[in-house]
């Protein structure tokens, strides 16, 4: 089907948003494309862009919903700064997404979108498609709407139905502008609506049409080729990152034989992960929506006691109500994964908004002395073993610990390379075994300060812990001054050792030079990708990415001594920047952060280093 | 694993109350109501017929929470109010473990009404034993949601203005299929509303009218205490006339749709006339009235007053694994990694 007559442009990587009203389909249209850039053997990346509410007034400006995709023929770590190609369904979407596009980049508008009443409430003056303003870009203005009706006059459904339609007739164009085969749209359809033939049919006849259009389209000189990606050999799936943590659980439980139980309460954006668990009863998971946030850590801390992986998931807003539960599961040193996919903060904040809120809330958001397990998740894909570690983790030294994910890499999805269980590095729980005639409750594994954990229904194993401090050995409640300070060491101590079962802190690049630019989370790609730049034009800048938090990699300090001025990138005020002066006082450790609720953008980046470099 | 039993293993041997008693020193004070509770469970625990170490005692916070140090089997002492949530997560990840609660009046009704309610509403078979004794005592003396209203304490120096809670009501508002209420100064009944909440499949929620001899000494005594106990306390059996009285004399009748009191033999009035309690019926309309008779015009309802039949939580969550195991073809993760949109790269 490539079409000969044009010229085809290759590309290395290409951005493409879909942005339209909340009801236009647009997260959909955007999946679709997506799924076939992967088919095609791109590496990609997307992030979805949706309002908080769920249907704000139609073509308003705070109704608009987006897709982005990021893909290429080679290896992709971001969602993409600025937009290639803009698909925008009508004039709101216009307005919200023209400062992402490039100068010259394509925009294909539905200009029966564009009529006065819906221009007005966009909040423009006067018709945009008019005034010249789009000049600098590559408009493509098509009769969507009408042709979409026109398309399907023939198969009896009703116009509004057929209306409803007009993603697909967009995506129809996309196909032609990117030179993709249309029966990897099909596929879609022919896979899910094996049943109704008729959603098949209607679909297939408007992508059809649009990519019929696209060919007869004068302004469509040419056509973007971008080539499939040199990528590891094996079997590949698109995933979020939600996705990827529930999965990364499961795997979790069925490696270490420990059932998985989840008591979470909704809250955005870490829902799906809560929903994507319910779906897996067929694996044993016992998934409890709980009545809030606190009953949900609390049923999980009841599971962990009779031997379950128990996990509970939530945001910022959720972890705090959760502080004082993490507290009791830190003194009963019970294992609790506690998911955290933060959003923008304080309070009640941005919700659907991507920020590194909770980094300190997650290191010392507890009444007394409260280490535990923090670490943190890089990229969707990773939060599978992210959140599987932190399950190993937690079980292996029975100790919560939290993983922190956010709402760009949840909501976000890259290519995920299937991996096999029986790879998975193995879990062995410390339980407890029947008639141990020397168990007690807290007595400890030399080597690591582990207890053991003695489940519920074991004979000869009757014991009881709680919130209140316990003596060190025996678990009876305890007052006495001493003891308690033996047991705060202690605690400490036995994640501090949990430095000796992670991997040391990795360099990219020279591990001696002018600059480290440190970052943890869901900053990765970003903060890569502009390394990589100014690694190219030859500075002296190294990268170290932190994904085990408390306790720190054992070389941190090593690794932050091989350079002259460090830089901690970060979306917050600065919390682990904070963190890292705590632990290592060094007078050269800067900062660079944003709170937006918005990602990184490379170039911000690479002007920070080069800035920071010039200094004298 | 195939089909998950659910019923609690037996215990093989005759056990005693010897086999529940902690080694561990009893620290609430000489004379609290707390000390015949813990020895009506010592005496039922081993009638119930679990193996010992199938009992599994989850408790928040207050006086009536150290429970679970002093009876010896599994346990664990969470923080305040929280009690219910964790008891369901024990029980919904172990449904072979007989699960047991220990709460108070402020635990349950006050920093944690909300897992109270919802667990209730769930019917997640686990047995509540709440210590009502009207007042916040670990915390030495300020009012709680059922202590009466006008009552001074030590926030409430010219008497408290609130409504108090009805436990009764609470339960059966919250839908709750197991309400019995009994006084902590007769072990007997104690024992034997226990026995009955451990038969029933459900939250069992066992109110026990319970002294704190330091901040509410004789809080319920004007009507458990000997003195008054014939005159105010209607104890009902399942199938049973319910009647009170020295000579059993009075009686509830219902008329039009209210409950009153007739005195057997007196304005025509006979034995016949008397209703019949069924603590197993699943309408809750007599079992709410019951509930809420007081003094001084009624007698306060002792006893089993509501035992009836729902599904519970926990045996739904295993029927719905069961039917996902045998009818999902994702069997395990592998299954699950490669399933749906999927492809290889050579």
């Amino acid at each position: 089907m490539p079409d000969t007559k044009r010229q085809i442009i290759e590309k290395e990587s290409v951005v493409v948003k879909f942005v339209g009203d909340s009801g236009d389909g647009m997260q959909l249209s955007g999946s679709i494309f997506s799924d076939s850039a992967a088919l095609a053997g791109n590496d990609l990346a997307t992030f979805p862009d949706f309002p908080a509410e769920i249907r704000a007034p139609q073509n308003t400006v705070a109704g608009v919903s987006g897709f982005q995709v990021h893909m290429g023929s080679e290896k992709i770590f971001t969602t993409g700064d600025l937009v290639d190609v803009l698909v925008s369904m009508n004039p709101a979407s216009l307005k919200a997404n023209l400062k992402w596009a490039k100068k010259g980049a394509t925009i294909l508008v539905d200009i029966d979108a564009f009529d006065e009443k819906s221009i007005e409430k966009a909040g423009y003056k006067q018709n945009p498609l008019e005034d010249n303003s789009l000049e600098p870009y590559h408009m493509i203005k098509a009769p969507i709407t009408a042709m979409t009706k026109e398309s399907l006059k023939d198969s009896g459904i009703d116009n509004k139905t057929a209306e409803r339609s007009k993603n697909m007739f967009a995506l129809g164009i996309l196909y032609f502008i990117f030179n993709r085969d249309t029966k990897l749209a099909f596929k879609y359809f022919e896979e899910r609506f094996k049943k109704n033939p008729k959603i098949v049919e209607i679909n297939k006849i408007v992508i059809q049409a649009g990519y019929n259009y696209a060919e007869t389209v004068e302004a469509l000189e040419s056509v973007i080729q971008v080539g499939p990606a040199k990528m590891a050999k094996g079997r590949y799936r698109n995933i979020t990152g939600n996705i990827a943590t529930a999965w990364g659980l499961l795997a979790a439980a069925e490696k270490s034989g420990r059932p998985l139980f989840l008591g979470s309460y909704p809250i955005t954006p870490a829902t799906e992960i809560l929903m994507e668990l319910s779906k897996h009863k067929s694996l044993g998971a016992k998934v409890f929506q709980a009545e809030d946030e606190i009953a949900g850590i609390c049923s999980a801390i009841g599971a962990s006691y009779t031997g379950s992986l128990a996990c509970t998931s939530t945001s910022g807003p959720g972890l705090s109500l959760k502080s004082e539960a993490i507290g009791l599961a830190l003194i009963t040193e019970l294992p609790l994964v506690i998911v955290d996919v933060q959003r923008g903060g304080p309070s009640t904040g941005l919700p659907t908004k991507s920020e590194q809120s909770d980094l300190m809330q997650a290191l010392f958001g507890r009444n007394g002395e409260g280490p535990i397990i923090v670490i943190a998740a890089s990229t969707p894909d990773d939060c599978f073993y992210m959140a599987y570690t932190a399950a190993k983790l937690s079980m292996e030294h029975m100790t919560p610990a939290i993983l922190l994910t956010d709402g760009y890499l949840g909501f976000g999805s890259a290519l995920f390379r299937i991996p096999k269980v029986k790879d998975l590095p193995p879990i062995k729980p410390p339980v407890a075994e029947a008639n141990d005639k020397n168990y007690k409750p807290y007595k400890r594994n030399a080597e690591t300060l582990v207890r053991q954990w003695a489940l519920p229904g074991t004979e000869g194993l009757r014991h009881r812990i709680g919130g209140l401090e316990k003596e060190n050995i025996t678990g009876i409640v305890s007052m006495d001054p001493m003891n308690h300070q033996v047991m705060v060491d202690l605690r400490a101590a036995k994640v501090e050792k949990i430095a000796d079962f992670i991997p040391e802190q990795e360099i990219h690049g020279n591990k001696k030079g002018d600059l480290l630019v440190v970052s943890w989370g869901g900053t990765f790609g970003a903060v890569h990708s502009a390394v990589k730049l100014a690694q190219a034009e030859g500075k002296s800048i190294s990268h170290a990415h932190f994904k085990y938090i408390s306790p720190l990699p054992k070389n941190t300090e090593k690794v932050l001594k091989g350079f002259k001025k460090i830089v901690v990138c970060e979306l917050n005020s600065g919390q682990f920047v904070n963190y890292l002066r705590m632990k290592f006082p060094m007078p050269n450790i800067s900062q660079f952060n944003k709170v937006q609720g918005l990602p990184f953008m490379i170039n911000e980046l690479t002007e920070k280093f080069t800035q920071i470099l010039e200094e004298k | 694993m195939d089909f998950v039993n659910t019923t609690i293993e037996r215990s093989t041997v005759q056990l005693s109350k010897a086999d529940f008693e902690s080694d561990q020193m009893v620290k609430w004070c000489a004379g609290c109501g707390a000390h015949a509770i813990l020895a009506a469970v010592e005496r039922v625990f081993p009638k119930i017929g679990y193996r010992k170490e199938n009992f599994c005692m989850v408790s928040g916070i207050g006086c009536s929470s150290r429970f679970p140090y002093y009876v010896n089997t599994y346990g664990i002492h969470g923080i305040h109010g929280r009690a219910a949530a964790i008891s369901t997560g024990v029980k919904i990840a172990n449904p072979r473990l007989s699960v047991w609660m220990a709460t108070g009046d402020g635990d349950s009704l006050a920093i944690g009404g909300n897992h109270f309610i919802h667990v209730i509403r769930r019917n997640v078979d686990i047995n509540i034993l709440l210590f009502n004794n009207q007042i916040y005592g670990l915390t030495k003396g300020q009012y709680s949601p059922t202590t009466p209203m006008g009552k001074v304490t030590k926030t409430s120096p010219q008497g408290t203005i609130e409504h108090p809670f009805n436990v009764g009501e609470l339960v059966m508002g919250a839908q709750g299929t197991f309400y019995a209420r009994v006084p902590d100064n007769n072990i007997t009944m104690m024992t034997e509303a226990m026995f009955e909440a451990a038969k029933h499949d459900g939250t069992s929620i066992i109110e026990i009218m319970q002294n704190c001899i330091i901040f509410a000494d004789k809080a319920h005594n004007d009507v458990i205490g000997k003195e008054h106990k014939d005159e105010n306390m209607l104890i009902v059996k399942n199938g049973q006339p319910m009647t009170w009285g020295k000579n059993n004399e009075m009686g509830l009748v219902l008329r039009n749709t209210m409950l009153e009191v007739a005195e057997i033999g007196k304005n025509d009035v006979t034995a016949d006339d008397i209703l019949i309690h069924d603590a197993y019926n699943p309408d809750p309309g007599i079992h709410l009235m019951l509930a809420k008779l007081a003094p001084p015009h009624f007698p306060m309802v002792f006893g089993v007053i509501r035992s009836a039949m729902f599904p519970t939580y926990d045996d739904m969550v295993e029927e719905q694994i069961k039917y996902a195991k045998e009818t999902s073809t994702i069997k395990n993760v592998d299954d699950l990694l490669n399933s749906g949109d999927v492809w290889d790269i050579k």
